[in-house]
């Protein structure tokens, strides 16, 4: 993966609470105009597209909200949600031990959550259907990887002040270059599923029957599993290793609520992703707060919003289609009785 | 791909029908299982295992807790290696032959928040090994998926799930998804069915429906079915034979063959009684299992009493 730029990106990252302010200054004193949210949506455009580390964290931002929709669809289907998080909080040691070697921050993120995704990937196949026993290796991950992270800084002392910016995230300072990576992952990733989708999805909602049909189930959630790592390293670079989660929970867990149809569920989750992401860097950039928080406050409101509407529309329509018994359905039920 | 499939799929029928014919295929088992033994987790099973099932059989396979039910399917699905004998399924090795095998799991409900309609649960049987990713609306643009898709529903009707097939399968109940899921074992037009329990969690009408729907499948495709049950009654009507597991060994014969006083006494090796009522149904008394382990399952189906009846 082409790295080289993400080293700019480290320099703004270890530059954190102090570079945030520098830039912020710089915004206010350089520019024409200081960011200031109004009713006229096309001003607030043209004041959100006035920087280039805007428009690359928006760009950054949207991809990553497709590939986290498409993964984490996968993800909530396949109730490893958790497994999800471990991965994410892997990004913050991983950004961390990064530093410390002093080497692109960005290598730490995939090298460590996609490293954690072999490890509990690996793992679960090989206990079988313990479920629980999965949760209790994920969590111990998960427990040592928080632990880590802040040992780690601790050792680097000096420079990095605080975790703030890795755990919550920055979107100041992503560079082309690392728009770029992001975009040639996210291809990959894309790639992943339109190749192995279905089958995926088989293995997903019915591992017994799909492997006497013969699909690889468990290559196959070990493969899920490290596209699961990488999407999760990608997502912390804009969100924070913390607040993950939220993109990938969030806009699959709204498609799921508005419709069963699968094809359509996926696109919604990658529409929901997107307006999430656009919604919460754009109050960010007016507001001066992190990103993270808005993207995890959009995201959550959405999700309830659906929610809502789906006990409100959805199970009228059950209870309507529940007492028609006279159908054709029924008819045959009672032939086959007879048959 | 498909097309092959297609192909071997008309070669079947075609051989079917010599079968039936000529004695070609009625002379080949669908299921033969010789002197066969599993351990599993260094314990044996179960051993000395003979079974001969020809095609179009519907065959109960029955017993405790325990007795080793699943492991047969397992271990004619290819997924569990005999530790002795041999074991051939549809002419081949166990595993060689699984796209012409339809398989129901035992107790498989799905978790509430899978929100995936029943219907594509059962496309998944029919396409759910391809390489690639389901995409909305392909059945308006090629022959192929129009011809799945209307597979589909065909299968659905077959099982009269229409009305539910396009509701969130969480939102269905266990009988409903049961038929869902057996629509989709049948997906591509097995041979041989293996139905781990599928009356497990159905009220007796809907136990009645699903047998009769079986025996169908049996008798007019010509399909070997094999399937568990604890409850033998609502299945005496129909069945052909049955493999009765327990205490490490099988007897395998007709119903009234083998749910026996003595056959049983002896496989279960103490005293076992089998009763009939006027009705025609079987009830055993004695086998040393908890019997509530069956009258949790299905109080009704075994008698007024609730003694520890079943298969
Ligand atoms: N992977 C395994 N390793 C060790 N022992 C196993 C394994 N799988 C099953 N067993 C044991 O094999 C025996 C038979 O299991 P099986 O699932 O075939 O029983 P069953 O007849 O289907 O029972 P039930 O009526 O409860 O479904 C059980 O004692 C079980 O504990
Ligand atoms: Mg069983």
């Amino acid at each position: 993966m082409p790295m080289a730029g993400a080293i700019r990106w480290q320099t703004a990252l270890t530059a954190l609470e102090p570079g945030d302010e520098l830039a912020r200054r710089r915004l206010g004193r350089g520019a024409a105009m200081s960011p200031h949210l109004s009713p006229d949506l096309v001003s607030d455009a043209q004041q959100l597209l006035a920087y280039t580390f805007m428009v690359h964290a928006l760009i950054a931002a949207s991809i990553v909200a497709v590939m986290a929709a498409v993964t984490g669809w996968f993800m909530v289907l396949r109730r490893e949600s958790f497994a999800g998080h471990t991965l994410s909080v892997m990004a913050f040691p991983g950004a961390a031990a990064a530093i410390l070697a002093g080497i692109p921050v960005a290598f730490g993120y995939f090298a460590f959550s996609g490293g954690a995704a072999l490890v509990i990937g690996a793992g679960s196949v090989r206990r079988g259907r313990g479920g629980g026993v999965q949760a209790a290796l994920t969590g111990t991950v998960q427990a040592a990887a928080l632990a880590l992270g802040f040992l780690l800084l601790g050792v680097y002392g000096g420079l990095l002040e605080s975790p703030t910016s890795l755990l919550f995230g920055s979107f100041l300072g992503i560079s082309a270059t690392q728009v770029v990576s992001l975009a040639v992952l996210a291809v990959g990733v894309l790639a992943f599923f339109a190749l192995v989708g279905r089958p995926l999805l088989f293995a997903s909602v019915d591992g017994a029957v799909a492997s006497a049909h013969r699909v690889p189930v468990k290559a196959l959630s070990i493969s899920f599993m490290v596209v699961l790592g990488l999407t999760a390293a990608a997502i912390a670079q804009v969100t924070g290793a913390l607040l993950v989660l939220a993109l990938l929970v969030a806009p699959p867990a709204t498609a799921m609520q508005l419709t069963p149809r699968i094809g359509v569920s996926l696109l919604l989750s990658i529409l929901t992703a997107l307006v999430t992401v656009w919604l919460g860097l754009g109050l960010a950039y007016f507001t001066n707060y992190a990103a993270g928080f808005f993207i995890t406050t959009v995201a959550f409101t959405i999700y309830l919003a659906a929610r809502l509407i789906g006990t409100l529309a959805w199970r009228p329509r059950r209870e309507m289609v529940g007492p028609r018994p006279p159908s054709k359905a029924d008819g045959l039920r009672h032939a086959s009785v007879e048959g | 791909m498909v097309s092959g499939r297609e192909d071997a799929r008309a070669g079947q029928g075609a051989e079917r029908d010599a079968g039936r014919g000529g004695q070609g295929r009625a002379r080949t088992p669908a299921i033969e299982l010789h002197d066969a033994q599993v351990r599993l987790g260094g314990r044996t099973i179960w051993s000395g295992v003979e079974v001969a099932a020809g095609h179009g059989e519907l065959i109960a396979v029955l017993g405790p807790n325990g007795a080793g039910k699943s492991t047969l399917l397992q271990v004619l699905l290819g997924a569990v290696p005999l530790s002795r004998g041999t074991a051939t399924v549809l002419g081949s090795p166990p595993g060689a032959r699984d796209a012409r095998i339809g398989f129901l799991p035992q107790r498989r409900v799905f978790d509430s928040g899978t929100r995936i309609r029943g219907i594509d649960i059962v496309r998944l049987g029919l396409d759910g090994s391809r390489w690639g990713m389901p995409v909305p609306g392909a059945a308006r643009l090629s022959a192929r998926a129009r011809a799945r898709a209307a597979r589909v529903s065909e299968l659905i009707e077959m099982v009269g799930a229409r009305e539910y097939a396009n509701r969130p399968i969480d939102e269905c109940s266990g009988g409903e998804q049961q038929r869902l899921l057996i629509a989709q074992a049948l997906a591509h037009r097995p041979e041989l069915l293996l139905l781990d329990e599928p009356l497990d969690g159905l009220d007796l009408t809907n136990q009645a429906a699903v047998t009769a729907l079986v025996k169908a499948i049996a008798t007019e495709r010509n399909v070997t079915v094999l399937l568990v049950a604890h409850d033998v009654n609502p299945l005496l009507p129909h069945l052909d034979r049955v493999i009765y597991l327990a205490g490490g060994r099988a007897a395998v014969g007709t119903p009234s063959e083998v749910i026996t006083s003595p056959t049983l006494s002896a496989l279960y090796g103490v005293d076992v009684e089998v009763l009939r009522t006027g009705s025609g149904r079987m009830v055993v008394v004695g086998a040393p299992e908890a019997p509530h382990a069956h009258g949790r399952r299905h109080p009704l189906a075994d008698g007024a009493h609730g003694a520890g009846a079943g298969g």
